[in-house]
């Protein structure tokens, strides 16, 4: 196996120094999200406004692919319209899905594309999913929450 | 260059050859270094020899086919209940019943043994999770309250509100033999007696002792003993219950179903005596002909051997893990204290990264909470490593884990 496919250097960086970590205000959803085989955790904030991501803040448990795939997703979702930001969630599962088939669009995942070599290890798939189904989640209940 | 250590197998280069799987390679060539036989262990050729002639040569249903295959296949199954009742010492093989694993072993305890409002049943904090959950669950049905004894700082059960714990409404009270976290080895004599002291029954989860200990129901004078036959060198899908006789013909039934009757009427059933009124439907019968000849292979090494063996490599990986920076055991420090899992963090590395870069080496350990979170928290970690060690370790392998962490270190840039 690998192991540098695996743990890109954007992927370490990532984990040492993580963007947007921390819980804050304000936000109209929190969820939290665990990797019952593992253990690793999550406990994730949304904050919408007209229709766009304002802010979406963390604090996580886990490995450093779990924890720099919150940091990368932050990156991407944060000052996109939601729809947009859905849209990028599922290039990224479609990334992580794809055994290692898939070819990254760098215009679209940025950073992201440093998780394609996690995508060969069905192991830790889950690791770099966690705090992106955490951030689906809560984003879905904030606009129930809105709309309700 | 090859290590000596006293109290390892005399024979050790001999056993390991018995031991298909260890001569494989992995990705790049790597030797395997199978350092997680407390999750699963790695099984003999006669293991495997036998269940295949078993199955080419005497399948059938058993205690029931009217022919000569039938007749085979019963001898086999009710063979490996013999096989097992010699290796735990019980006094009859009547006590010995065939579960799917320890888990369903354990539920089968939780969901037979009467519990009400007032009730107390007193587990620990070092449990896996199949020991805490099925007693949460009778709890949570019956309204009977659930304690648990604590942990002290250095892996040990805190003993010290026992008389409080135990009391007359108590009428279980579990505990794990050898942690599967901590690897602590608990006074199983004193907890059982103190059980009956207050008239509740004792279960022993053996899982990890029974790979490693000389198990003998009768001295430790226990009610209900566990084990699963995946870590003794058996298959999976084959675990033993061990009861003492009259409690287990007291219990009510499990699963019902075939070959757990005495006749059965389209009003009501009458039901067998242990062990058959605890086996419904066709049993896993070339697993339990498995586990027969798994238990075997350990009683002809001998279990005083083998845990002679497992002490001096665990006395041996833990001064090897002491030397890597940054590195710390859970549980007890002290060798002789202790089964042969050990639980470590690695200061910077999550136990998952440790774990992979490990495996890109070819050293297999655990990363998790190993199904034990509870005593995970009392530690405050989330998770860890963990090697666990068995008959066919050697100390090269441990060398070897030793040189993987310390290579996972420079590769996350530890100073």
């Amino acid at each position: 196996m690998d192991l540098d496919s695996l743990y890109q250097e954007i992927i370490l960086d990532h984990y040492k120094n993580p963007h947007h970590k921390g819980l804050r205000e304000p936000f109209e959803a929190e969820v939290h999200h665990v990797n019952p085989t593992c253990g690793d955790e999550v406990t994730l904030r949304v904050h919408l406004s007209e229709g766009v991501v304002q802010d979406v803040s963390y604090d996580a448990l886990g490995c450093s692919i779990s924890q720099a795939a919150a940091s990368v997703m932050t990156d991407l979702v944060i000052g996109k319209p939601v729809d947009e930001a859905m849209r990028i969630h599922g290039e990224f599962l479609a990334l992580m899905q794809g055994k290692g088939t898939v070819e990254p669009d760098e215009e679209v995942l940025e950073d992201g594309i440093a998780f394609a070599g996690v995508a060969k290890f069905p192991a830790r798939v889950k690791c770099a999913l966690l705090s992106w189904m955490a951030w689906k989640d809560a984003t879905t209940r904030s606009l129930e929450a809105s709309h309700g | 260059m090859s290590v000596t250590l006293p109290g390892l197998l005399p024979e050790l280069e001999v056993i390991r050859k018995d031991f298909p799987i260890l001569e494989r390679t992995l990705a790049d060539g790597r030797p395997l270094v199978y350092l997680d036989s407390a999750n699963t262990s790695q099984k003999p050729q006669v293991v495997i020899d036998t269940m295949v002639d078993h199955l080419e040569r005497h399948n059938a249903n058993i205690a029931r086919a009217m022919h000569q295959l039938g007749a085979e296949a019963t001898e086999a199954y009710e063979g490996a209940r013999d096989k097992v009742a010699a290796f735990v010492n019980a006094p009859s093989r009547n006590e010995v019943i065939f579960t799917k694993n320890a888990t369903e072993a354990l539920n089968l305890l939780a969901r037979t043994i009467e519990l009400g409002p007032g009730d107390n049943v007193v587990i620990t904090e070092m449990e896996h999770h199949s020991n805490i959950v099925p007693w949460q669950l009778a709890c949570e049905r019956s309204g009977a309250e659930l304690r648990w004894f604590g942990v002290t700082d250095d892996g040990h059960l805190d003993l010290s509100n026992a008389d409080a714990l135990v009391d007359e409404h108590t009428k279980v009270v579990a505990f794990t033999w050898v942690s599967n976290m901590l690897g602590t080895v608990n006074p199983v004599g004193d907890l059982s007696a103190r059980a009956r002291a207050v008239g509740a029954v004792s279960v022993i989860d053996a899982s990890q002792a029974a790979p490693q200990l000389p198990v003998d129901v009768a001295a430790t004078g226990c009610d209900f003993l566990v084990f699963t036959g995946h870590k003794t060198v058996g298959p999976t899908g084959i675990g033993v219950l061990w009861g003492r006789e009259d409690l287990l013909n007291a219990l009510p039934p499990f699963h019902g179903g075939g070959e757990m009757i005495e006749t059965v009427t389209m009003q009501r059933s009458t039901y067998a005596r242990a062990p058959h009124r605890f086996e419904a439907g066709t049993p896993p019968i070339v697993e339990a002909v498995g586990l027969g000849a798994a238990l075997d292979y350990l009683a002809h090494i001998g279990m005083d051997a083998v845990h002679a063996h497992e002490q001096a490599i665990t006395a041996y990986a833990l001064e090897g893990l002491a030397t890597v920076p940054g590195l710390s055991v859970l549980g007890p420090l002290d060798a002789a204290q202790r089964g042969g899992a050990i639980s470590f963090e690695l200061e910077g590395v999550h136990p998952h990264d440790v774990a992979q870069v490990l495996d890109s080496r070819g050293v297999a350990i655990r990363a998790g909470h190993h199904c034990a979170k509870p005593a995970h928290a009392r530690f405050g970690v989330q998770s860890s490593s963990r090697m666990s060690s068995y008959l066919y370790t050697t100390p090269a392998e441990i060398d070897a884990l030793v040189e993987a962490l310390e290579y996972t270190r420079s590769y996350f840039k530890l100073g």
